[in-house]
């Protein structure tokens, strides 16, 4: 009965399955990205990108409509912009990254809500950016897939470079030129991965599904390989088990799985064995010195 | 309808002050801001040069969402009648009269309307028990416990929308009693021709040929007073997100009942509809526009020509499902 009301939405629905893909591609591309964001200190600069992709896809928006092309586009010019001028200008000033990203992003925000405003109360715009998993045509599901592979790939070719850059950014500057490399490529798949998934769950839900699994990741593991590994399977789960409580109980479908995939946050966080609450709790043999 | 230079505006305003409120001249027109487009349509159709109408929410906007601007006040606290839908239509209104200094008149166009409630539309389509409606039971349960405001949707309404108007108008200027009433009189007779037409559009449509999908649940009365059934994937709100169960539960009604035209309409997202006319096998239809007109240029520039451009979307969409199942 159980697997009943599992498999059974997935079988007799199209959408159901086409948001299903949607959400594995999101999770197989994304959580990675989300586990280096977080093993850099970076979780927020997540969410910075994603306010600074807006603007650019309601400006693809307003000049071609409901096109995925054009979306996509301003909002990977947007979101470069922003990425690759703060790092230009936190290595060329005084200025720190966080700073001059913080100040970069509001003004993307604040330029795209001015655009959109002088075209009239086009508050169709704001549906169209907090999209809907629900609706992905294959068009979307290609772009998605697309980028969850090329996300993927990336990864794994720079996967040591970023491991040295999360561990000591020094160290890998003084023995390769990657260094700045692996930073600007690190961005770029940053903002792509908040693009592609801004069509299934919008631009601020995208970032849920990047860093809550890595945040509830790092409870269970401490290697940056398995960290990825676990991070993508809760991803993955959390995508399916939402999908299926908007469909039993009528949660609507972009909250219902960041939620679950925040459940799994909580939950590691009491009972994960490294650094959970509860863990720290129970008393440990002392190592004799 | 159209949006006026502020500065015009608050010139008004000061003259009017100076001349007081009581005994406007003859030239003058009256001030008066309409919430949403047809409320500015109707508006200046009874009221004609005697008035000078400002709307809010313009051609192709969402009345549900919209957000007021400083003109939007200054417009307000300058206009003589302000005049809203009411049945909670404009949700910022309140907010709106509070922060513009309001002192003129408010006119609730909806007065003397029996409200439906949200959901229960297509039960009670009244009056018309001679077109076979099977059971429409909505499958998807929104609890809004208020009343669904799209009420112009069904024309007799739109018929006490204008004599509201009209009677706001002549209180407000009675020295123009007379043309108000004869330009409201001959509108009222224009209306009800067009609700002749629309119940012989629809009543030459099959029976069971009067199911169909739009993306936003505001066609209640309209479905109430001519007896078409409309299924929403969405509910009435486009703030709302679709969940999958509802989306499920719809698919499922148009497959039972073989609906075989989506609508989508002037103001919402329609990729969700293109998912579900896809996964049904069901046709789209063309565009019904539920609350917004369109620009001038577009196929519902005033009331009438909205209401006749859905009437006629809807008999292509259905008649030609008819000959279709037919061959």
């Amino acid at each position: 009965m159980i697997i009943e009301a599992v498999i059974q939405p997935f079988a007799e629905f199209g959408f159901m399955r086409r948001a299903l893909v949607g959400c594995l591609a999101i999770s197989l591309g994304a959580t990675p990205v989300g586990v280096f964001l977080m093993l850099r200190r970076m979780s927020l600069t997540g969410d910075a990108m994603s306010h600074a992709i807006l603007p650019g896809a309601a400006i693809g928006y307003l000049i071609a409509g409901l096109s995925l092309g054009a979306m996509t586009l301003g909002g990977l010019i947007a979101g470069m912009l922003v990425a690759l001028v703060s790092a230009f200008i936190s290595r060329a000033t005084a200025a720190g990254e966080d700073a001059s990203l913080a100040a970069l992003y509001l003004i993307s925000l604040a330029l795209g809500v001015l655009i959109v405003s002088t075209r009239g109360s086009n508050v169709d715009l704001m549906h169209v950016l907090f999209g809907t998993v629900l609706a992905l045509d294959d068009g979307a599901l290609v772009l998605l897939c697309s980028i969850a592979s090329l996300s993927v790939i990336t990864v794994a070719v720079l996967f040591r470079p970023l491991v040295l850059e999360c561990a000591d950014p020094q160290f890998l500057r003084s023995v390769s030129r990657l260094s700045a490399l692996t930073h600007f490529t690190f961005l770029t798949l940053v903002v792509l991965n908040l693009v592609g998934g801004f069509h299934a769950l919008g631009t601020l839900m995208a970032v849920g599904i990047m860093i809550l699994p890595a945040a509830a990741g790092r409870f269970w593991v401490s290697s940056p390989g398995a960290l990825v590994g676990i991070a993508v399977l809760i991803a993955m789960l959390s995508s399916m088990s939402g999908l299926l409580l908007s469909y039993h109980y009528s949660f609507p479908s972009g909250p219902a799985i960041i939620l679950v995939a925040g459940l799994f946050y909580t939950l590691s966080l009491v009972i994960g064995p490294f650094g959970g609450v509860l863990p720290q709790m129970i008393p440990r043999k002392h190592l004799k010195a | 309808m159209r949006y006026r230079n502020p500065l015009a505006l608050a010139a008004t305003g000061v003259a009017l002050s100076l001349l007081g409120s009581a005994a406007v001249p003859a030239q003058t027109p009256t001030p008066v801001v309409a919430s949403f487009s047809i409320l500015g349509d109707m508006a200046e159709r009874i009221g004609g040069p005697q008035v000078d109408v400002v709307t809010l929410v313009g051609p192709g906007g969402d009345a549900h969402v919209y957000q007021p601007t400083p003109q939007a006040a200054q417009a307000v606290s300058d206009a003589e009648l302000f005049i809203v839908n009411g049945l909670q239509f404009e949700g910022w209104l309140d907010r709106l009269v509070d922060a513009s200094d309001f002192t003129g008149q408010r006119v609730v166009v909806t007065d003397g309307i029996e409200p439906i409630a949200f959901g229960e539309a297509a039960d009670a389509p009244a009056g018309h028990g001679d077109h076979g409606h099977d059971d429409h039971g909505h499958d998807h349960g929104h609890d809004h416990g208020a009343s669904d405001p799209h009420a112009w949707q069904s024309v007799p309404n739109a018929v006490t929308y204008v004599e509201n108007i009209t009677a706001a108008l002549v209180a407000a200027d009675p020295a123009h009693a007379d043309r108000f009433e004869q330009r409201a009189q001959r509108y009222i007779a224009e209306l009800e021709a067009l609700d002749e037409r629309i119940r012989a559009t629809i009543e030459s449509l099959p029976a069971d040929q009067r199911t169909v999908v739009t993306s936003h649940d505001a066609f209640q009365y309209f479905a109430d007073e001519y007896g078409v059934n409309f299924f929403s994937p969405q509910g009435v709100s486009t703030e709302s997100e679709a969940s999958a169960g509802d989306v499920a539960a719809l698919i499922e009604t148009m497959r039972e009942r073989n609906v075989s035209a989506v609508f989508f309409e002037n103001i919402t997202d329609t990729r969700l509809l293109e998912r579900i006319a896809d996964e049904t096998g069901a046709r789209i239809g063309g565009t019904l526009y539920p609350g917004a007109l369109s620009e001038s240029d577009g196929p519902a520039p005033s009331y009438i020509e909205m209401m006749e451009h859905n009437a006629e979307t809807l008999e292509q969409a259905l008649g030609a499902d008819h000959e279709e199942s037919q061959s």
